[in-house]
């Protein structure tokens, strides 16, 4: 019986083809984007893709590994801070503060991990939780307001594209959110199809089972949870970088239950997903808006809700059924 | 001789998995009836069929005359059907009266109830001692007695009984069916026994039932089922 | 001395609707082992149905029971309509179908109501007969509520029969079936037990800190805590460590960390409690013999 959690080992070649496939037409589309679009629209590119980095994190935490978290916009705050303080207080360049980013939440979700693995599923929800109402609040501190920037924040440029090539600053960052992109969701493929990766997959569907296999349980769930952190680190860097601008306003508890409706959307415990999350949450809201104020937290509540009944496989489990539903129709024609 | 309950052709299933291949089944007005059989037999899940309980079933069965295969659990237990389950279903965090007191709760005569109450500590002084005491606590054995007394309060037509030996010691399981000879003798209540201890159940009961999987085999008298050859060399380690 | 004394009665006087509210919280997971994270904006929800109804010309205690009776009714079928279909569901997805909850009521209330900050009346009066320095006539009127709410659910659950099912169904809902308890009616009524607390919580609330959308959010959060604290599975601990957070909140805010991280306190409560001791200080351990 196929495992359909285990997508790498045992899947068809035809998928791992028409993945690829996929894979590359989006690439060549972005690509072409660069040149064909609008500076507006390539920051909105820019900052869909840290927020797919943001979900492959949030997803490898709690799709692959089952560990829930409702405060997830605290990593991405901490890594959007990391890289505005870095490149604004310390002068460092782009290059650096956005893996430092990714370094600093890695260490900071490991640490944060290894408590946390008392927590059972709810506890650990629970807590996570109260992380996200009271980042913003943590980001406001006084006695932090000189590397923070307190309420008014920190101001970031974007970076020039390098050796005078001809592109704007919008180009060259989507370009860069691009390479990222394409590279941290290369190491999660790899990660996901690895041993490792049946690690995680094994502690998520029966913990108790996964220890009695020989599995170190707690180096496992602290390692994702780092590893999770620095994804979604990484993303808040790139945000930071595209809009220049990091203030704690912009990590409230919408930005975790945010991330938390992408990842539903998309899938969870699916890669491709979190592209379809990161559009949904970057432009559901502002539609939503238009209508009320606070709309956006009810058409997300609708979503969750309506998801969760209907389509609890998000939209790469609609694909995943209408592919199946596809190759059964032409199994029967061709008979 | 009037049939209180009356079970003809009961198939169960548990999901796609058949339990009970369609089984007949009485127990008559003030009787014991034992339903015997080993492991997987299929007894608790008779049992349950007969409560409509986690089992889906197919089949009739009939209280009083009345049918009642497509009730509700709940509704079932309200019209007289009183279920002692296998593993004793106590409510662990509450008191052993508060026990006692869920198995009135649908009863308005609080005299009533306040008699009954008495009468379950007469049967079961064990339990009188430790009314207050968290029914997690207790042991097997006054835990199994907590679970008959707490069906008995609701003053059941049918008492339901599985596997009322199950690990319990010797000595206290003795202890428990002396009761349920006395419970049989003076309360007006016809009882299904579920049990493995089959010379235990026959000594108790009228009649029996034996059951290999999911079917009936035998049925008779205590006396005949007792002198049965396959009975005796299969059940009684004759 | 005298900061430390108001301050003190002040953390029981939000300690008190911590309390309440924390109590609702216990009351739903000790019945399904699912914790309502909408709680807190079901009550502020609540509070804008009674704002709405005071507006309306109802006095202020008649909006208040018919506020309670709506929240009540509310809850119930919420129960039924959306938390129980999801009872079979894995974790991950009930706690989804909460967030989204509090989503929803968390923009109904801006969009049916309005989001600007609004006043809420306190029933109580502005002067105090006993001098009110120490302690306002409001917040003495808080823990009265809070504690008229505990002891009315204490006298419910230990002496009434209904209370004694509800216990049951909780605690074992198979066992309850076979008795004829109707475990799905019973937990109706837990939630709907849990709504109308939450609605009395969150109209003690709203005269302090008026009343938006916005309101709750960080009154759960303290709840939780105290919830914990208590042990979660522990009526009499969520209204223990309900007072004993609020007054913790007061005094670790005035001598401590200021006001601004008073929050912060209350997750850090939370995650310590739960990595230490998750039982919580009184959590009730359920002794099983083999």
């Amino acid at each position: 019986m196929q495992n359909q959690t285990d997508s790498r080992s045992l899947t068809p070649d035809s998928h791992t083809r028409a993945e690829a496939i996929w894979a590359i037409a989006l690439l060549a589309g972005a690509v072409a984007l660069t040149f064909l679009a609008k500076g507006y629209v390539l920051f909105q590119g820019s900052m869909l893709l840290s927020y797919a980095i943001a979900l492959v994190g949030l997803n490898l935490l709690t799709g692959y590994n089952g560990q829930i978290s409702l405060g997830h916009g605290a990593f991405f705050a901490i890594g959007a801070y990391t890289a505005g303080i870095l490149m604004d207080r310390a002068g460092a360049p782009y290059w650096l503060g956005i893996p430092a980013a990714g370094l600093v939440c890695l260490i900071v979700g490991y640490a944060f991990g290894r408590p946390a693995l008392k927590l059972q599923g709810l506890y650990l929800a629970l807590a996570t939780f109260a992380l996200g109402v009271v980042t913003p609040q943590l980001l406001k501190y006084k006695h932090l307001e000189a590397w923070t920037g307190g309420v008014g924040g920190i101001v970031l440029s974007k970076p020039n594209a390098p050796f005078g090539l001809p592109l704007s600053d919008d180009q060259w960052f989507f370009l860069c959110s691009l390479a990222v992109a394409v590279f941290m969701f290369v190491i999660a493929r790899n990660l996901i199809g690895s041993g490792t990766g049946r690690a995680m997959r094994a502690i998520r569907d029966h913990e108790i089972a996964a220890e009695s296999m020989g599995i170190d349980n707690s180096h496992y769930k602290s390692m994702t949870f780092g590893i999770s952190a620095a994804y979604t680190g990484i993303g808040g860097a790139l945000s930071a970088i595209s809009v220049q601008f990091v203030s704690p306003d912009s990590f409230t508890m919408f930005l975790s239950i945010s991330l938390l409706v992408g990842m539903v959307v998309g899938g969870v415990g699916t890669l491709w997903g979190s592209i379809f999350g990161a559009a949904f949450i970057m432009f559901v809201p502002s539609v939503a808006e238009s209508i009320s104020k606070d709309a956006a937290w009810g058409v997300y509540g609708i979503v969750l809700i309506l998801f969760m009944f209907v389509m609890p496989g998000g939209m790469m489990g609609l694909i995943a059924r209408t592919r199946g539903l596809l190759r059964g129709f032409s199994q029967a024609e061709s008979k | 001789m009037s049939s209180l309950l009356e079970v003809r052709g009961l198939k169960a299933s548990y999901g796609a998995t058949e339990a009970l291949h369609g089984i007949d089944l009485d127990v008559h007005e003030g009787k014991v009836t034992a339903l015997l059989g080993a492991n997987g037999a299929g007894k608790t899940t008779t049992l349950r069929a007969i409560c409509h309980f986690q089992v889906r079933t197919s089949g009739s069965i009939s209280l009083r005359g009345d049918r009642i295969e497509t009730r509700t659990t709940e509704q079932i237990a309200m019209l007289g059907v009183g279920h002692v389950p296998d593993g004793r279903g106590t409510f662990l965090g509450l008191t052993a009266e508060e026990n006692l007191r869920l198995g009135s709760h649908s009863r308005r005569n609080k005299n009533d109830i306040a008699e009954d109450l008495e009468r379950m500590y007469g049967y079961f002084p064990r339990l009188k001692e430790r009314w207050a005491q968290q029914a997690g606590t207790l042991s097997g054995g006054e835990q199994q007695m907590l679970a008959i007394a707490r069906a008995l309060m609701a003053r059941p037509s049918l008492l339901l009984l599985d596997e009322p030996s199950f690990g319990l010691a010797p000595l206290v399981v003795n202890d428990i069916f002396a009761i349920l000879r006395r419970i049989r003798d003076e309360q007006k209540v016809s009882v299904l026994l579920v049990e493995q201890n089959a010379q235990l159940a026959l000594e108790l009961a009228d009649s029996a039932y034996l059951l290999e999987t999911g079917r009936i085999v035998k049925h008779g008298s205590s006396e005949a089922m007792r002198n049965d050859d396959a009975v005796r060399r299969a059940y009684l380690g004759e | 001395m005298e900061t430390f004394v108001q301050q003190f009665v002040s953390g029981l006087s939000t300690g008190g609707i911590y309390a309440s509210l924390a109590l609702a919280l216990v009351m739903i997971y000790q019945a399904t082992h699912q914790v309502n994270f909408a709680q807190g904006e079901m009550a502020m929800f609540s509070t804008f149905i009674a704002w709405a109804l005071i507006q309306a010309g109802l006095s202020y205690w008649m909006a208040f029971l018919a506020t309670v009776l709506i929240a009540f009714v509310l809850a119930a079928l919420l129960e039924f309509a959306v938390i129980r279909p999801m009872h079979k569901a894995p974790e991950l997805s009930v706690v989804v179908v909460f967030i989204g909850l509090l989503m929803i009521f968390h923009s109904a209330a801006g969009w049916i109501f309005g989001t600007s900050i609004k006043e809420f009346p306190s029933p109580f009066p502005k002067d105090a007969w006993y001098g009110g320095q120490l302690i306002s006539p409001h917040q003495v009127g808080s823990i009265f509520v809070a504690l008229c709410i505990v002891a009315a659910l204490f006298t419910f659950f230990r002496f009434t029969t209904l209370g004694l099912t509800m216990q049951a169904a909780a605690q074992n809902p198979a066992s309850s079936r076979l008795l004829g308890i109707n475990v799905g009616r019973m937990l109706m009524l837990g939630w709907g037990l849990a709504g109308a607390i939450g609605a009395a919580a969150g109209m003690m609330v709203a005269p302090v800190v008026f009343l938006d959308p916005g309101m709750m959010t960080g009154v759960l959060i303290y709840a939780f805590a105290g919830a914990l604290i208590g042990g979660i599975d522990n009526p009499v601990g969520a209204i223990v460590g309900g007072f004993l957070v609020g007054v913790l909140e007061n005094l670790i805010g005035t001598y401590l960390v200021g006001t601004e991280l008073k929050l912060s306190v209350a997750l850090v409560l939370i995650v310590v409690v739960l990595i230490v001791r998750p039982a919580g200080l009184l959590g009730r351990r359920i002794v099983q013999r083999v």
